[in-house]
């Protein structure tokens, strides 16, 4: 059996998937009645549903007789830096302060790019950093740490 | 007389010196977002909610309903401009506006998106002014029964704008009510779906859910595409418009300001559907349809006028009957929710001077981007030349740092990444993450209704079916869901979303 239209067959999948999950997480909610609804009512009709969903589309992928689509084309260098700057400021915010991790953040980011330049990416962060502490501290005082902790002497 | 004192109202509150200080700088900014090639008003919003976190209700309204248009503008400019729509809304003004600017008269194609738009949004004020009592006054008859069956009909209606297989379209509304299934059950007190996370116990944070999968993913995206963009050179001059510019697109600002402005009220209207109609309706009445796609002025004129006239109407079913009609309003009632205000009919008898602030505020918001956005177009088309590379980055970080300061805390950052990832599997799978926002917003609010109508029904739920307004709304979601799957019309739905 071939896959026919591989981004349904994946769709479904997925929300075969998620609608399973919501399925068994609901069990260990109250389910309840139709007339005295509990917790778990409602996301398990919705689960099953969406489960429901997934097989069709799951089974119309590998059925139809449509003209052999293709599979998605991935480019997980964007995705991959994008994603991991933005969780290392989230960890970094707190020890290492808003000016270290702006510097990272912008710095990380922009390896993500085909145009990518360290001078113009490190010249493009030391902007930022001049803007984040001026607009963001300076004048809408944010409750945000600048320093790392060891300098700030801040626990 | 009523509607008179309550435009005074309105007025006081709009033109109070912070308001309308918060309504500039809204306005402001979201054209500043809104300009960059593939952000559209929905970017922008999840890009900018933070900022509006700090102010009084009233003011983040004004300002968060000044970033919306704002950003419409821009877009618009954006299209005009680069070729690049925003968003789907300003597909259409791509196709004349462009040809336009590539003739020298990118300037009065400006100006004419920015006058219809204005008679356009004046009118929708009004509409909005005479129509919001009423309804909202027909809302509070409403039972739980009817207000399930209104939401499946706004949640259907939509499925409509969303392109490609509609299957996916009504899965992606159900993972967005599954997701705002996830915290704590109002009416229980179980923490759902949590996984023992302390931070969850809030559910998703909307702002965490919006910025992933519209600010983050649309980044990651546009760095896959690795795009050259076509920008306009030179100076920008001719704002004027020429006796005749005006002759030939008066009618059609006033024909797009009508069906903008009825399509605006509808489930799943709003600025894109009413564009597209607007720009089809010119181009079938014109007497040379041929020149359209040639630069015709009428081509602009029709689908900005509309565009506008729809956004400022669709806050009609927002502020009276507290349903969302599209993506972009479900952003605002996420807002309101967060200033814990709830959308809906009380909305008006609770907060009057915040109803009607935010009403006048929209027409003054229109007049301060008539005045401010010509003069400082030339601010923004030197923005549009400033790279990609060096863009994305603030982006990410400005979003990064006002995810962190909607509750100070980091687990907010690390969601908003999460969603990213989610809204990139979407991207890519076809599956347009708007219903998911829209099954997002109604989620609670259907289960709440859902629960109250099936316990005063005694679990009985042909009360959706006997009560004459509810089987109305169902029986409308119907015809609907069944329109879109007709063959016929799901070929001309595909043909208009490819366009542009």
């Amino acid at each position: 059996m071939r896959i026919r239209h591989p981004k349904d067959f994946l769709t479904g999948v997925m929300f075969a998937g998620f609608g399973a999950a919501a399925m068994v997480l609901s069990f260990g909610l109250t389910i309840g009645s139709a007339a005295k609804m509990g917790p778990g009512y409602f996301p398990f009709a919705l689960g099953a549903f969406l489960a429901v969903l997934g097989a069709i589309l799951l089974l119309r992928s590998l059925i139809a007789a449509r003209k052999a689509q293709a599979w998605p084309v991935l480019h997980l260098k964007p995705l991959a830096i994008v994603l991991l700057s933005v969780v290392l400021f989230s960890q970094g915010l707190r020890p290492l302060g808003l000016v270290a991790s702006t510097v990272g953040l912008v710095v990380l980011a922009s390896t993500a790019s085909h145009e990518f330049r360290w001078k113009e990416a490190f010249l493009n962060a030391v902007v930022l950093v001049v803007v984040v502490l001026t607009v963001f501290v300076y004048f809408l005082e944010f409750q945000i740490p600048v320093w790392p902790q060891l300098v700030s002497g801040r626990m | 007389m009523e509607l008179l004192s309550n435009l005074a109202l309105g007025f006081q509150t709009a033109v109070s010196p912070m308001n309308l200080l918060y309504c500039l700088v809204g306005a402001l900014i979201g054209t500043l977002i809104g300009v960059l090639p593939g952000i559209g008003p929905v970017q922008t919003i999840a890009i900018l909610l933070p900022t509006t976190f700090a102010l009084p209700p009233v003011s983040a309204l004004i300002m968060l309903a000044g970033i919306y248009y704002g950003a419409q503008y821009g877009g618009s400019t954006t299209s005009i401009l680069v070729n690049v729509p925003g968003e789907a809304s300003a597909v259409v003004t791509c196709i004349d506006g462009h040809q336009m600017a590539r003739q020298g008269r990118a300037g009065a194609a400006l100006s004419i998106a920015a006058l219809g738009s204005f008679v356009a949004g004046t009118f929708a004020t009004f509409v909005l002014a005479v129509l919001a009592v009423p309804l909202s006054e027909f809302a509070f008859r409403f039972g739980p029964a009817e207000y399930f069956s209104l939401m499946v009909f706004g949640l259907i209606g939509s499925v409509v704008l969303a392109s490609g297989s509609m299957l996916k379209a009504v899965g992606m509304i159900v993972l967005g009510l599954l997701l705002g299934m996830i915290g704590t059950d109002v009416t229980s007190g179980a923490h759902r779906f949590t996984f023992g996370i302390p931070e969850l116990a809030d559910g998703i944070g909307f702002v965490s859910l919006a910025m992933g999968l519209f600010g983050i993913c649309d980044i990651i995206n546009s760095l896959e595409k690795r795009e050259t963009r076509d920008i306009l050179k030179g100076r920008l001059t001719g704002f004027w418009l020429s006796r005749s510019d005006i002759k030939a697109s008066a009618p059609a600002v006033l024909r797009g300001t009508l069906c903008g402005s009825l399509l605006g009220i509808l489930p799943g209207g709003g600025a894109i559907l009413s564009s597209f109609t607007a720009y089809m309706l010119e181009k079938k009445s014109s007497r040379n349809p041929e020149s359209f796609g040639q630069g015709n002025i009428c081509g602009v004129a029709a689908p900005e006028s509309a565009n506008n006239a729809a956004a400022q109407t669709s806050f009609i079913p927002l502020l009276t009957l507290g349903i969302p009609p599209n993506v972009v309003l479900a952003m605002m009632a996420g807002a309101m929710m967060i200033h814990g205000i709830q959308p809906g009919p009380r909305v008006i008898a609770s907060n009057p001077e915040l109803f009607w602030g935010v009403i006048v505020s929209m027409w003054v918001g229109n007049l301060i981007l008539v005045l401010l956005n010509l003069p400082l177009v030339g601010l923004w088309v030197r923005l549009l030349s400033v790279p990609f590379r060096l863009l994305y980055p603030a982006i990410l970080l400005f979003c990064c740092i006002g995810l962190y300061s909607v509750n100070n805390n980091t687990f907010d950052i690390g969601l908003t990444a999460l969603c990213g990832l989610l809204g990139y599997v979407f991207h890519k799978l076809e599956c347009e993450p708007a219903p998911l926002i829209l099954g997002f917003i109604l989620g609670p609010m259907m289960e709440e209704n859902l629960r109250r109508g099936m316990l005063l029904s005694r679990g009985d739920p042909a009360v959706f079916f006997t009560r004459p307004l509810s089987l109305a709304f169902l029986f409308m979601a119907a015809v609907l869901l069944i329109l879109v799957a007709l063959p016929s019309i799901r070929r001309s739905r595909e043909s208009a979303f490819k366009e542009g």
